[in-house]
């Protein structure tokens, strides 16, 4: 059972990696959004494999319902006929490249480095699905480690974008 | 069995591929589909670290819910004002942005 899940894991790592490449590197911007669109269902995937259930279908919701519809339509709305991605100068790629691989060695090498305490007690990896009942007491509530005050600010925050977005967008 | 580790080898790349994108790319709508994949891996690292580390908690999966919601908020008004300057100016690219100015 490991082996198993531990090769579609991989699989689905792969996957994300190559997709999230060619999202970054695809001439048009169309298939651009529809590669991010499959590297987010992957994610969806992480979080199944991880357990946190609701936390996929939020993913596959919000994101592949949202975000890349919203994608979609901008792209289709600012398209002008017959135009090819412009390209930055081969400079900017070389360093570009060469900052990446700078940032990913020190991650990495901090990654590696560190052990990480959870190995000493494999027992505590917990596997149990989180009930719905627990997550919405846990948004609801006021006590230690529940999280109403930050579920209203996110509220205000929605409702200031809501605003800004008819402001900004609106024809003059 | 699935290791920590493995999560954040693959976050890590994702969010440096999404560094390289943010710095090559010339169209506002490629950089902020660059931009969605840092904040995917980060996403990630969250939800990884709480199953891991602190799996009696949901400290690592609630950020990760507001993290989604605040994601899809920002790309919302991102959106808004790409389109608001492409009315303007006609197109999308970064260097004609300073045009706005006039």
């Amino acid at each position: 059972m490991d082996i198993i899940n531990l090769i579609i894991f991989s699989g689905l790592g792969a996957a994300m990696l190559a997709l999230s490449i060619m999202a970054v590197t695809s001439e048009s911007l169309l298939r651009s959004a529809t590669y991010l669109l499959l590297v987010l269902l992957c994610t969806a995937g992480f979080y199944l494999f991880l357990n946190y259930h609701f936390l996929a279908a939020v993913q596959v919701s919000v994101y592949a319902g949202g975000v890349v519809i919203l994608f979609i339509f901008a792209i289709f709305l600012t398209a002008n006929k017959g135009e090819v991605l412009l390209r930055h100068e081969i400079r900017r790629y070389v360093f570009g490249f060469l900052g990446v691989v700078a940032g990913v060695w020190l991650t990495a090498f901090v990654l590696f480095k560190h052990r990480f305490l959870y190995e000493s007690n494999t027992s505590m990896v917990g596997d149990q699905e989180i009930s719905m009942s627990l997550i919405g007491q846990t948004l609801m509530g006021t006590g230690k480690y529940q999280y109403l005050l930050p579920f209203e600010a996110l509220s205000v925050l929605l409702l200031a974008c809501i605003i800004g977005g008819i402001l900004i967008a609106r024809k003059k | 069995m699935i290791r920590l580790e493995y999560y954040l080898i693959i976050s890590t790349l994702m969010f440096f591929i999404g560094i390289f994108g943010f710095i090559t790319r010339k169209n506002m709508i490629a950089i902020l589909i660059s931009l969605e994949l840092v904040l995917n891996a980060v996403e990630i690292n969250f939800a990884a670290f709480n199953r891991f580390l602190y799996p009696n908690q949901l400290e690592g999966m609630f950020f990760t819910l507001f993290g989604i919601a605040i994601t899809a908020a920002e790309t919302a008004v991102a959106l808004a004002i790409i389109i608001n300057a492409y009315r303007s100016i006609g197109n999308i690219n970064i260097n004609n942005i300073n045009k706005m100015k006039n």
